[in-house]
């Protein structure tokens, strides 16, 4: 194990901006979509990235993506267990 | 919306034997099947309990005619059990976990919980092959395991160690029953099963259905002979050996004819569940074809699912061979009077309609041709009662129609048709037509619609579908209409547009500047719609004259103004503009064509500039108009002129000749030299490469060169007098590399990118040295086509050909099987109201439909607003 040269993922340029929204931007979310945090796209708490940040299995994250069609785009996804094989 | 009602859980269970006993309502025993009477045997495999397939006769079981009875399930006892080929995954899977001797879990409780983990807390895992360690002894009883050997498709064995060797013992089904059953119910939970509905030993069979005759019906031939299903074959001989093993079984026959007859009813069994298990010859038919068995109603592309379920049939459909007519307009099709009359509309009979519905109904249903007007094939009453109409009931039936009643009448001119082409790859393979009734066998459409349906007129057929209901016509009206599709989701430009002849044409019309006489241009100008002529633009020995951009202008919107360059632009370094010798520079200004050649830049399919400004600035309607006109004005064009192409028309002079033979020879000799420097080992090697490949690549651009050059002087001989100069220039069809192929020089031909190396040893043919690197020696064709080929080119040529014609094979294969699956994936997502990407559970995969929110369909090829389309329509010039 080389835990002292380990990868940060968020520096790498193809790895866009995360960030864990707090409740009330989450209930927020929510009401405009009209959805439950099950409806939202998901990713696994062991994602490199949902471990850099200190993400939690529950918690919303926000991706602010450069797109080609629109320029900035944001996406969320609630981040999830990964079930085990 | 979510789904009024969501699916909370599937349970996946298995027939238990005493199940199978319950549902059935017969024990089955005599193999034979019908008497000399032609009477089901009692207990046979179509005794009357199993429900009825011939007419006349009762279900015993239900008492039901033969159209009613749904049929029902029988059994048959047998002698011993047989493993069911659809579980012998699971069965090895559940040997290899349990002890041989007391069928418990080779796991100790705490090993079990590390995977599974505890009753409050589980982790939602199940136990699988891979957590068992091989060949321990078990943790309960303290037996010591042997290896479980699985061969396909049915046979287990263990592996046991007898004086050092490795000794094969086989376990019958009846073992690996007797262990299956001894599994708790406990330590099943543990493995993913629910013994409630599925206990293990059930996937051993010692009772079989046999289904019911419903789904297995014997036909009856010609020649009066009854020909039974293949289930029914099957099951024959499961009975047949079923009967023989008992006997044999009752006699004390020996072990090993026992085991023989054993092996033989598991072959059938496993036959008859799926006939196309690896490692088993399949059963035959007495004709030598494979039977199709259970699995194989189901599997595939012609199975239960596919073929049944997922695929339906339709009425009101008809299919034919196309051809052109470029008179129509692209909103049109033309059907055929005998498609025409057998096919119908339903229409209410109202106050309102009544006279001309009876009238319908009077003209009956055949009308003979196309100038009578429209008939009925059947009226429907109000209690759904259909009526044919013929001959003889016309007046009797039109005398009856009243208000509630329904006529199905025949398609005439107008109706809207959907019309279709296979593959259905995009929306644009399914658009609605407006009906045109005509003489002939075959579906007429405007060339210009081949595009979206990617239709040729080889002998393509194509599908018609009339919409019954006023929403389908409706929809097919709104959504599907030709006018609403002529812009491809795929680029955000027209994918309708002229094309070959309509491009040729138009090209021959507006290049550089020709003036008509009234009646010329008036001739051209027939099929437009057009109140007046423009004022004349010329006045020559007192007779108006119009050039070619005015007659060309009539068909444009008043106020349209753009800027662009033709296809037969050459992007020069600086832009002549007005001025350019090709007259490539197009400039349109409040509707007229003051510069430039129009051409498939402006007006062909997938380019169409012209119809896309069209589209954005009047509507897909007006676009369809502007098609329209501007296709029959290219015909016309084209046709004033005359357009042909000949052998002669590759000719070139001895001066041509002598030139291309003096280009040709130096590029030979220059390859030579290369070869020779290379041979000598002073080829200095590009960096990364190795000599041989410098000298590969050094020959291919040499040889590569010299075939654009004799295009070169080819093409100084062929101008714009040459028919095919014109298609390559305009964008109609073909490049000038075929016009060089043809007058100047076939040129190298290539496998993978490289020169021809394969054939024999060191050579491609035996009429070369061996180790010969020259050109002629690895397929470089010196010769034009309209030369001809020598013997060796011929070959080499040959070999170059073929692999295009792999490479497309391969290709559309390929590709097709990737659009299934991505059909498969996203058939079901949709843009909600609210301009997010959902599934049907509301669940979300996009937060805005690409990002942007932009329908590909309505951008400008990608962009949602097209810039310099409104800045020129305004400022009236480039930008």
């Amino acid at each position: 194990m080389c835990v002292s040269t380990r990868l940060n993922v968020l520096a790498h340029t193809m790895v866009p901006d995360h960030q864990i929204m707090n409740e009330e931007e989450v209930s927020g979310l929510l009401s405009l979509y009209n959805i439950t945090n099950e409806q939202l796209p998901k990713m696994y708490h062991d994602d490199p990235v949902v471990k850099t940040i200190g993400a939690k299995p529950g918690d919303v994250v926000r991706i602010i993506r450069k797109s080609h069609t629109a320029g900035r785009a944001e996406s969320f996804r609630l981040v999830v267990r990964r079930p085990k094989k | 919306m979510p789904s009024p009602k969501r699916i909370g859980r599937i349970e996946f269970g298995l027939l238990s034997p005493k199940e199978i006993r319950t549902m059935s309502v017969r024990k089955i025993i005599w193999a034979d099947t019908y008497d000399d009477d032609g009477f089901p045997y009692p207990q046979g495999l179509m005794d009357l309990h199993l429900g009825v397939i011939d007419p006349g006769l009762r279900c015993k079981t239900c008492d039901q005619k033969a159209s009613e009875c749904p049929g029902h399930f029988g059994h048959i006892e047998l002698a011993k059990p047989v493993i069911h080929v659809g579980y012998t995954r699971l069965i090895r899977k559940l040997l290899r976990a349990t002890c041989r001797s007391c069928s418990r879990l080779l796991l100790l409780a705490e090993e079990i919980e590390k995977v599974v983990g505890t009753e409050d807390e589980q982790t939602g895992d199940v136990l699988s092959e891979k957590d068992i360690k091989k060949e321990r002894l078990c943790p309960h009883c303290g037996e010591q395991q042997l290896k479980i050997n699985f061969e396909k498709p049915t046979t287990f064995s263990e592996i046991m160690m007898e004086e050092g060797r490795k000794v094969e013992h086989k376990l019958t089904p009846a073992d690996i029953r007797a262990r299956l059953e001894k599994i708790p119910d406990a330590d099943l939970r543990h493995l993913g099963i629910n013994p409630e509905v599925a206990r293990p030993e059930w996937t051993v069979l010692t009772v079989l259905p046999v289904p019911p005759v419903t789904m297995r019906p014997s036909i009856i031939l010609e020649n009066g002979q009854r020909s039974e299903d293949d289930l029914t074959h099957k099951l024959v001989d499961i009975i047949r050996i079923n009967q023989r093993f008992k006997e044999n079984q009752d006699a004390g026959a020996p072990q090993l004819i026992i085991e023989d007859l054993w092996e033989l009813l598991q072959y059938h069994v496993t036959t008859y569940l799926d006939n196309e298990v690896a490692g088993c010859p399949p059963a035959r038919h007495r004709s030598g074809r494979p039977l199709k068995t259970l699995s194989q109603r189901l599997k595939g592309k012609d199975g239960r699912f596919r073929g049944s379920l997922s695929g339906k049939r339709v009425n009101f459909s008809a299919r034919t061979v196309i051809s052109p007519d470029p008179n129509l307009s692209v909103m049109e099709v033309g059907i055929p009077l005998a498609v025409a009359n057998e096919m119908s509309i339903p229409v209410q009979v109202t106050s309102y309609n009544i006279e001309e519905l009876r009238q319908m109904a009077l003209n009956g249903p055949s009308r003979a041709a196309l100038d009578q007007p429209c008939g009925a094939n059947y009226v429907i009453r109000p209690d759904k009662r259909r009526l044919r109409l013929a001959e003889g009931n016309l007046e009797t039936v039109a005398e009856q129609l009243e208000p509630g009643w329904t006529v199905e009448r025949q398609i005439r001119d107008g109706d809207i048709v959907l019309f279709n082409r296979q593959p259905s790859l995009h929306r644009m393979s399914i658009m609605a037509h407006r009906a045109r009734v005509m003489d002939g066998r075959t579906f007429r459409l405007n060339p210009a619609v081949c595009p979206p349906y990617n239709a040729d007129f080889d002998g393509d057929e194509m599908n018609l579908h009339i919409p019954q209901t006023e929403e389908a016509r409706a929809e097919a009206a709104i959504l599907v209409a030709v006018e609403e599709n002529i812009r491809s989701p795929r680029f955000g430009g027209p994918i309708i547009g002229g094309i070959h002849d309509h491009v040729s044409g138009i090209f021959l019309l507006t290049n550089h500047t020709r003036w008509f006489s009234k009646s010329e241009a008036l001739y051209l100008l027939k099929d437009i719609d057009l109140i007046s002529l423009p004022e004349p633009g010329l006045v020559r020995d007192g007779e108006p004259m119009w050039s070619n951009k005015q007659v060309f202008s009539t068909a444009l919107p008043k106020e349209l103004n753009m800027v662009f360059k033709a296809s037969s632009c050459q992007n020069c370094e600086v832009c002549k503009r007005e001025l350019c010798e090709r007259d490539a520079y197009v400039r349109i200004i409040d509707g007229k064509l003051e510069s430039g050649t129009i051409d498939k830049k402006a007006i062909g399919a997938f380019d169409g500039q012209i119809v896309q400004r069209i589209i954005r600035q009047y509507s897909m309607k007006r676009a369809a108009e502007f098609i329209d006109d501007i296709t029959h004005l290219a015909i016309r064009s084209i046709m004033f002129d005359g357009f042909s192409f000949g052998i002669d028309d590759e000719d070139l002079p001895r001066t041509e000749h002598g030139q291309i033979e003096e280009v040709l020879n130096a590029a030979v000799l220059d390859v030579q030299r290369r070869i020779k420097i290379y041979e000598d080992g002073q080829l200095e090697p590009m960096p990364g490469r190795t000599p041989e490949e410098t000298l590969e690549m050094q020959i291919m651009q040499v040889l590569g060169k010299a075939r654009d050059r004799t295009g070169e002087i080819a093409g100084r001989h062929l101008g714009l007098g040459n028919s095919a100069v014109v298609m390559a220039v305009s964008g109609a069809r073909g490049s000038m590399l075929n016009l060089t192929q043809m007058a100047g020089c076939v040129g190298q031909q290539s496998v993978r990118g490289e020169r021809i190396i394969r054939g024999y040893d060191e050579r491609t043919l035996p009429h070369f040295q061996k180790g010969d690197r020259g050109s002629d020696a690895h397929g470089f064709i010196q010769h034009s086509y309209k030369e001809g080929l020598n013997p060796t080119e011929f070959f080499f040529h040959a070999i170059g050909g073929r692999e295009g014609l792999v490479d497309t094979a391969v290709r559309t294969s390929q590709s097709g099987y990737l659009q299934r699956r991505m059909i498969n994936a996203l058939q079901d997502l949709k843009v909600a109201y609210d301009g997010t990407v959902r599934t049907t559970g509301g669940r979300i995969i996009q937060f805005r439909y690409g990002e942007d929110g932009t329908d590909p369909m309505k951008s400008s090829f990608g962009d949602p607003v097209d810039v310099k389309g409104i800045v020129e329509s305004i400022l009236k010039e480039e930008v």
